[in-house]
């Protein structure tokens, strides 16, 4: 009970910051039609932003400067590049992604080194938030789905209260029209990408001191969030929430257990031994085939439910 | 013109004979459309059209805009499928098949916006049309340039659509007039009995439009044809029928002239006074 | 030759489309006159002896033969050895990419799947289990990964464009990520290795000195390349550029677009599968990196830098992916950074790569304008050149300054001791680059007009020429 318990508030507040990468990137979709490959490197750009902003200003203030930082960056590369582009197709627009999300993990690494750096949860919020079942709950993590949820809020709020979400969601699917009514559509192009970074950013700058940062963390998670977006429906952005608490939680208990379909066969009063056919998969622990879960995850979803599970476009 | 090949199956009857005016007693409808819907959301689009068209006939589909004629035609070729009701090609139910199966049992359509492959040649575009029909399939080991008949059947295409003297160049390098007539092509390349064309004029001037209405004609002599038109003259000079669709139902079905008399139709383009005052008039 | 369409050069056609500003089709072909094209009463064309194209491919395989007698030092072999290998991944890679439209994150999959089962097939030979001869294993390879693909592809090409390539993502993923889980297969983090001197050993031909290994390679690369080349002269090979250029379209001439995609992406499966099982005879050795995301990446950047929409495109890019990989690499540490910077501009000026760029230069060469743009190129070049090493010197002290910081501040860059920690140096470097990109500007600007008013010229003459 005890582990369940933990292990589903841990897979939440995991599913939250998956999502919280993901909502960005689906938004940036749904708009714009390209799929920023440098989505999970502006994550990390956040978590390094906030590691140096954190010693040179403190915790609080770098959760606010982080992110601005790097969707300053983001739009920036929107004016710039991805503009240039836009007239050459898709496919050029998701390469020229993938060669910043090059770019971006070399820079890093040039400023900031090759190994880990020391980004640290503040003391302020370290430290257990409740204790159930005898297991403490850090306080970190209650913090990562407070902001998770209220940034949630606020992106609602933005789109459907205000004139500018009106203004964006209409150009979610009718650019020209909405252009055509005066709207500066490139430059609602340009908020909506850098505030798609923006959020990634959010996401690391809670994200990277509560798991590592390194310059490997883009590609870690990098791959997790592009599969949550196509099982959860490209474009939809409530297919990815689904998706992202799904998996998040998924892979967190799976990593969990240290069972293996020997066990489950044993059960049942079927003996495996080395000598037995497929040895090699019956011994597999479910906590070893954690990280590949959301990809076979990706898989059964494509055979049974192409669509996704709330998808809406065809993408 | 003869094509040998899937597209002529045992069950189609041969539409070449019968004067388009008449069907003949018994002969299967060509295309036949029953109490067809489709909504999109909460919206319905189509609210239950119902069309018989006889082998070798020519309709006109006529309407307002917004009329969902479009959407009817993307029913019928397969873009969409049906939300309740038939559509039967040649007494065979397609409602619900995918656009290549469709296509594969003898029904063939051009688009509104033209819908050609921009980076190959012409040439190439029609003999993309018809390498299915001539049954060469997935194939990848044979070279195109030893298959004679597909070879030969885009000359002759490339001649009916009178852009010989354009073979090589891209698709997307023709003028808009040139590219309506490639997509035409297209359409009739495979050799289809149905051929449903959409608004294939759209653009042109009064002088393309006539001649490429004379080039209509000849291509389809003797298919069963279903056009999308908005020019009149045009209408009244190539088809038989004419389908009258508003806010997605037929209202009229008849011949021409008695189209013109009818009041609703007049209704609908003119607005109820006008209507009322053309049958006060006579 | 051009993947685009098979335009005779010479043609009345290939002016007009000279004209609307497209690539011709491959020169040295002889612009030779073809009689019979013209005259359409023969309907069954006369189609003369293509001089042009047993030349092209005479000289490939010459090049092929002699390149080892020319670069002559053992580092010289493995890389060209490297290089055949490299030809043949990038090529079975455009076959989806350019030819086919579909942007695969996932290619080293089969590529690797081939490796690994080539290698496995290759230890059974050595411990006496089947007689197949060394030279046969990359079929081995090449099948395998064709197997892997019927399994994968179904499912991946399920979906178009975008969607695809995340699921060729995902998928790259999944298998990389198993790669640990199954260290009986893919031999955990030390690979698996092999000997490539063992089995029947026809005509006493060992493969055991990397020359040998050379000319069986050579020998892959010219198959493969002609077949591979043969495909976009098929049915298939037409069918999958009309998907590229509107799926919707193909499904309304007959063909299932999905299936399309799924033979074709076994078959691009089955010649990468070709690679791996060379390269697995190549080191000997496969570790699970064959299978990685960035080797994937590596695939995508170097054919889309050699041109993506030109058959001979993914050649030069396999080329420079050896050469960016084994020389780039040892010139500098920032040569990812270098790598990602020069992929970045291709992709916004210049996404036809390297290929594209000869071909337009070809085309003003054909127009006898080349000789005058000469000096506008070279004044460019002179002026990137100056910009580069400023800004190089800049990232080399960065890089040195991060990396290599107990070697203390000081590094040779260029021939000359630079001081990381120094101020001037610092200055020295950003004034270089900033006048580098000024001159560069004003060179860039020059050319611009210059290559407008010849592409003006170009224009104009072949109008002139139709009217003769």
């Amino acid at each position: 009970m005890e582990f369940f318990t933990i292990s589903l508030l841990n897979g939440i507040s995991y599913g939250l910051l998956l999502f919280m990468l993901c909502s960005g990137l689906t938004l940036i979709f749904s708009m714009m039609g390209v799929l920023n490959f440098a989505h999970a490197s502006f994550y990390m750009l956040g978590a390094y932003f906030a590691y140096t902003a954190t010693q040179l200003l403190g915790f609080f203030p770098a959760l606010a400067v982080a992110p601005l930082l790097v969707g300053l960056i983001g739009a920036l590369f929107e004016k710039f590049a991805l503009r240039r582009v836009h007239k050459f197709g898709h496919v050029p627009e998701l390469l020229i992604t993938f060669g910043l999300s090059f770019i971006l993990l070399e820079m890093v690494q040039l400023v900031w080194g090759t190994s880990s750096v020391d980004y640290r949860v503040p003391a302020a919020l370290d430290g257990p938030l409740f204790t159930i079942f005898g297991t403490q709950f850090p306080m970190y993590r209650g913090f990562m789905m407070l902001v998770a949820l209220l940034m949630l809020v606020a992106l609602w709020l933005l789109l459907t209260r205000t004139r500018i979400g009106l203004v964006i969601q209409a150009a979610l699917t009718h650019p020209d029209t909405v252009e055509a009514l005066g709207h500066n559509v490139p430059r609602v192009f340009m908020l909506v990408f850098g505030g798609g970074c923006a959020l990634a950013a959010l996401a690391g700058v809670i994200g990277g001191n509560a798991f590592v940062t390194e310059p490997g963390m883009a590609a870690t998670v990098g791959s997790v969030i592009f599969v949550v977006v196509v099982v959860g429906g490209m474009g939809s952005l409530a297919g990815a929430f689904v998706a992202s608490l799904l998996i998040g939680i998924i892979q967190t208990f799976a990593v969990g257990v240290d069972a293996s379909l020997i066990n489950g066969l044993g059960q049942l009063g079927i003996d495996i031994t080395p000598q037995t056919f497929g040895y090699p998969l019956w011994k597999l622990k479910i906590s070893q085939i954690a990280p590949i879960l959301p990809y076979l995850f990706l898989v059964l979803i494509l055979i049974f439910r192409p669509k996704g599970l709330l998808g809406t476009r065809e993408g | 013109m003869s094509t040998a090949g899937p597209l002529q199956g045992a069950k189609a009857p041969s539409g070449g004979s019968a004067t388009p005016k008449e069907s003949r007693l018994g002969a299967m409808p060509a295309l036949e459309l029953k109490d067809l819907r489709k909504s999109f959301g909460k919206t319905e689009i189509i609210r239950g059209c119902s069309l018989q068209v006889a082998q070798g006939e020519r309709i006109a589909v006529i309407g307002p805009n917004g009329a969902g004629k479009s959407t009817l035609f993307n029913l019928i070729s397969g873009r969409f499928a049906p939300t309740s009701g038939e559509v039967l090609l040649n007494g065979h139910r397609i409602d619900g098949k995918k656009p290549f199966e469709i296509n594969r049992l003898g029904l063939s359509r051009s688009f509104q916006i033209t819908n050609i492959f921009p980076k190959l040649s012409v040439f190439e575009n029609l003999r993309c049309g018809v390498l299915w029909s001539l049954g060469y399939k997935y194939t990848f080991l044979k070279f195109l340039a030893d298959l004679d008949d597909a070879n030969e059947r885009a000359e002759q295409l490339l001649q009916m659509i009178r852009l010989h003297k354009k073979r090589d160049v891209l698709a997307m390098n023709l003028t808009y007039a040139e590219q309506r007539a490639l997509e035409v092509g297209i359409t009739i390349a495979g050799g289809a009995n149905v051929i449903l064309l959409d608004e294939p004029t759209a653009g042109m001037s009064r002088e393309e439009t006539r001649r490429f209405i004379e080039l209509i004609k000849e291509v389809t002599v003797g298919k069963t044809l279903l056009t999308v038109e908005h020019d009149m003259g045009v209408v009244f000079g190539l088809a038989d029928k004419i389908a009258v669709v508003v806010y997605g139902e037929i209202i009229a079905y008849d011949t021409p002239e008695r189209v013109r008399a009818n009041q609703r139709v007049q209704e609908a383009y003119l607005g109820s006074s006008v209507a009322h005052q053309q049958a006060g008039g006579h | 030759m051009n993947t685009l369409s098979n335009i005779e050069p010479g043609s009345e056609a290939e002016r007009e489309n000279r004209r609307a500003g497209v690539p011709m089709g491959l020169p040295g072909a002889a612009p030779a006159r073809v009689p019979g094209r013209h005259s359409r009463k023969d309907y069954y064309e006369f189609k003369p002896y293509n001089v042009g194209r047993w030349i092209v491919w005479g000289g490939f395989a010459l090049l092929l033969m002699v390149a080892p007698m020319l670069f002559t030092s053992s580092l010289a072999h493995t890389m060209l050895s490297q290089m055949g290998i490299a030809i043949i991944v990038c090529l079975s890679y455009n076959m989806i990419l350019g030819q086919g439209g579909m942007l695969s994150f996932g290619h080293a999959v089969y590529s690797g799947m081939g490796a690994f089962l080539a290698i496995h097939t290759l230890n059974l030979v050595s411990k006496g289990g089947w007689p197949i001869p060394v030279s046969l294993i990359p079929v081995v390879g090449g099948i395998s990964s064709m197997f892997f693909a019927v399994l994968l592809g179904y499912v991946t090409t399920k979906k178009a464009a975008t969607p695809f390539a995340m699921i060729t993502l995902g998928i790259g993923e999944l298998v990389w990520a198993s790669a640990l889980m199954f260290p009986e297969f893919f031999g955990g983090e030390g690979g698996i290795s092999g000997n490539r001197v063992t089995g029947p050993k026809p005509l006493g031909i060992t493969f055991g000195p990397q020359l040998q290994l050379y000319y069986l390679i050579a020998t892959y690369t010219f198959v493969c390349t002609a077949l591979m080349f043969a495909f976009t002269r098929t049915p298939l090979g037409r069918m999958i550029n009309a998907v590229r250029d509107n799926p919707e379209r193909v499904e309304f001439v007959g063909y299932d677009t999905q299936k399309v995609r799924y033979i074709v992406f076994i078959l691009s499966a089955f010649f990468a599968g070709i690679s791996g099982g060379l390269a697995a005879l190549n080191f000997e050795i496969v570790t699970s990196e064959v299978v990685g995301g960035p080797r994937s990446g590596a695939y995508l950047l170097f054919t889309f830098l050699g041109g993506a929409t030109f058959f001979f495109g993914p050649i030069i890019g396999g080329v420079l992916m050896v050469l960016a990989g084994v020389l780039l690499s040892e010139l500098t540490k920032a040569w990812l950074l270098y790598l990602g910077l020069v992929f970045l501009f291709m992709v916004m000026y210049a996404p036809g790569g390297i290929a594209s760029l000869i071909m337009m230069n070809l085309r003003v060469a054909s127009f006898g304008r080349l000789k005058e743009i000469w000096v506008s190129y070279l004044a460019l070049a002179v002026t990137a050149l100056i910009a580069l090493i400023g800004a190089a010197a800049m990232i080399e002290m960065l890089y040195h300054l991060k990396l290599n910081a107990a070697l203390g501040p000081e590094l040779t860059f260029m021939g000359a001791r630079l001081n990381a920690h120094g101020v001037d140096t610092w200055f020295g470097a950003i004034f270089v680059m900033l006048t580098g990109i000024g001159m560069f500007e004003v060179a860039r600007r020059h050319y611009v007009r210059q290559w407008g008013e010849i592409q003006e010229y170009i224009e104009k003459e072949m109008k002139r020429r139709e009217t003769l």
